[in-house]
């Protein structure tokens, strides 16, 4: 943690993204309502990490990674690549750093042009962007090709001559054949086969070791997910209701959204006991009138007569954990701080580092309290619960 | 191009998009007959001036005079070789059909194109122009035109070019439509790939062949056009020879009843043109999809 650290500036960050997409209505058609797709969201991304970001259908994931690489224009809010606010840009510097922000796509069928051979899929940006010349491109492509895993004499064939997996193998290669620092997997894996998944999710990694890529990894598998993200962000109706280090999400889920997220993937042992499982009831709300308060609470089963009236912030979730273990035991507050400060001290090792620690966390802390961001674990729900 | 690896790897990877078209197309007999009718027609008519024994605007022989050894379709009123003005009429007929079909998928596809992609207030001006050249009667616009305007052989082909580009906007603005949603566009955008690539690169070539098919419609249309319009006198001018004016030339009752060889000739190339023009229209629509046949 520490170590990642000394990079203070992240590679992507976003502040209070919104997307509102206007819906059309009446007899003279005009602009009857939002259907707030993303709805004020913040996060950051460092260098050579991977963000998950996980939650249902139409809850905005992909809706923000098509703003991340410049599909679409937020509503309001920014978009800081290396601190640089991608909206505040001129048209000419945006231009020059596109090429730097790559995507992959979850269908890969359509993500290549079914008239074109493989060849001229992946040359043409390449000649276009100078990132390689006519002698050299057929060289480049098949370095791309070994890195992704393809064989050299694809290279005539068309698209529809491949199977899902190698499609999005060529997807990659395309998304990385510009040398990005950042992609945006939507979903890569969700049109693919549980075996080819697999692959495809090794090479996502192995590929973002190599190079030191940063990802934003959209999906809602949530295996798939933590298998390649190093932290992730879960989504609910247009918001992020929990944010963290993807073991610890994992392993001490907080928000009730998230646990039940976490109940609701099957166990793959025929032999296992059956558990109860907390499956959610009712169906996602509107994003079009999203539920007053917590937009969580019609289908928390946590849910209390404040849920519906306030909107809750996203608060540091460890502490908060803590707290509840605490008041179960009824231990006081000191005891507490002084736990804090031991971990702290564990995780530098040594005691000049723990106080550079201290400090960092300390700064960190004052920049969650600004905007809810940093490297730690937090949650959108005060009641959090330690079931 | 030199002989890259990915040429050497595609020859024997995998027949090219061209074999297969070719392969699907060949599966429609009658439109590789009416092909071939179409090509027997277009070099006769290319090479009428080699074939026809006469010239097609002189008098060389008797009026009236019926199918002989000597004028194998006989001769008009005024004494002209019949087979010789239907070479030249051929001519005339294909020469306006292609390049009013030309003009007008030109037009049509820069206004689709532009409509389609860009949306918004270009998308509405262009799709309401469009409407309004549509809700006019065809054959009177035409009329219209063609009285303002100076009959005559390139004041026609404009007409008809300017006139019959509707239909093929509207079916590249749908088009257009659904691939700048395409997650290959899509990707490209990113890539920070230009708009002319974006547009005639990406877009237009799977856009293409539904604007091959519908251009083989334009362009029967047109040469009906063309002979309805010479028909009544507002097309090509004699003494110049078109299918249509020929028919024209041919209306009186005596002419209807005895002297068959100045009507049917014309009236069946005519007919002959249009039916295998629109069998090729619909066996290259069957080619050209990507989705008829899994391979």
């Amino acid at each position: 943690m520490v170590i990642e650290m000394k990079e203070q500036i992240p590679l992507i960050r976003v502040e209070n993204m919104k997307k509102y997409y206007p819906v059309k209505g009446g007899i003279i058609p005009h602009t009857t309502g939002y259907i707030k797709a993303v709805d004020g969201v913040s996060f950051s991304i460092m260098r050579g990490e991977t963000l998950g970001l996980v939650g249902e259908s139409g809850c905005g994931k992909s809706t923000i990674g098509r703003q991340l690489v410049g599909l679409e224009e937020p509503t309001e809010g920014n978009i800081y690549y290396k601190g640089m606010n991608l909206s505040e840009m001129k048209k000419e510097e945006r231009r020059k750093i596109r090429t730097n922000l790559q995507m992959i796509f979850q269908d890969s069928y359509s993500s290549l042009n079914p008239r074109k051979h493989i060849y001229e899929i992946l040359a043409q940006p390449m000649l276009y962007h100078k990132v390689s010349t006519r002698e050299t491109v057929e060289k480049d492509i098949l370095k791309l090709f070994d890195m992704v895993g393809l064989s050299k004499n694809v290279l005539g064939r068309y698209p529809h001559e491949f199977s899902g997996g190698q499609r999005q193998r060529i997807s990659i290669a395309k998304a990385l054949s510009l040398n990005p620092e950042f992609i945006v997997c939507d979903e890569p894996v969700s049109a693919l086969d549980v075996s080819i998944q697999a692959q495809i999710l090794n090479l996502l990694r192995s590929l973002q070791k190599e190079l030191h890529l940063t990802l934003l990894f959209v999906g809602h598998g949530l295996g798939a997910v933590n298998y390649v993200s190093d932290r992730i962000a879960v989504m609910y109706l247009g918001k992020i209701v929990e944010i963290g280090r993807a073991e610890e999400v994992f392993r001490h889920p907080v928000h009730p959204y998230t646990r039940a997220l976490l109940e609701a993937v099957p166990v793959p042992d025929p032999e296992a006991e059956e558990k109860e499982r907390g499956i959610l009831q009712g169906e996602i709300g509107s994003s079009a009138a999203p539920p007053a308060g917590c937009r969580f609470h019609p289908r928390c089963p946590y849910a209390a007569e404040i849920c519906g009236k306030e909107e809750p912030a996203m608060i540091k979730a460890a502490g908060r954990r803590d707290w509840a273990v605490q008041t179960k035991k009824a231990a006081d507050g000191a005891e507490q701080t002084a736990k804090d400060a031991d971990r702290t001290a564990q995780t530098a090792k040594g005691g000049d580092k723990a106080v550079q620690a201290a400090e960092i966390g300390d700064k960190n802390d004052a920049a969650a309290d600004m905007d809810g961001i940093d490297n730690g674990h937090y949650a959108a729900c005060p009641r959090i619960l330690d079931k | 191009m030199k002989d890259t690896e990915y040429m050497k790897n595609r020859k024997i990877a995998t027949e090219s998009y061209r074999q297969t078209i070719v392969r699907r197309f060949r599966k429609h007999h009658l439109a590789a007959v009416s092909l071939g009718v179409l090509l027997f027609l277009c070099s006769a008519a290319v090479l009428a001036p080699i074939i026809a024994p006469y010239d097609p605007d002189a008098m060389v022989g008797p009026f009236s005079g019926a199918p002989c050894r000597e004028f194998l379709l006989g001769t008009d009123q005024i004494g002209r070789d019949v087979f010789s003005r239907l070479l030249y009429a051929t001519r005339v007929s294909l020469l306006v059909g292609v390049m009013a079909t030309l003009i007008s998928t030109a037009i049509g596809v820069a206004l689709g194109l532009i409509a389609g992609y860009f949306g918004g207030v270009a998308d509405m001006l262009i799709m309401r122009f469009t409407d309004m050249v549509m809700s006019f009667p065809y054959i009177l616009l035409v009329l219209v035109a063609a009285s303002i305007f100076k009959p005559g052989l390139w004041n026609i082909i404009l007409i008809l070019g300017f006139v019959d580009w509707p239909g093929i906007a509207r079916l590249v603005r749908g088009n257009v439509l659904s691939l700048r949603e395409t997650n290959f566009v899509k990707g490209n955008i990113v890539a920070g790939m230009p708009l002319r690539h974006i547009l005639f690169s990406e877009i237009l070539p799977n856009t293409v062949a539904p604007i091959l098919v519908y251009a083989t419609s334009v362009l029967a249309i047109s040469m009906l056009d063309e002979a309805a319009l010479s028909f009544l006198g507002m097309g090509v001018q004699p003494p110049a020879a078109s299918l249509g004016n020929m028919l024209n030339g041919a209306q009186s009752l005596t002419i209807l009843t005895s002297q068959p060889w100045l009507w049917i000739p014309p009236g069946l190339v005519i007919v002959v043109l249009v039916i295998a023009i629109n069998f090729v229209g619909d066996a290259l629509r069957d080619a050209l999809d990507p989705n008829s046949e899994k391979r």
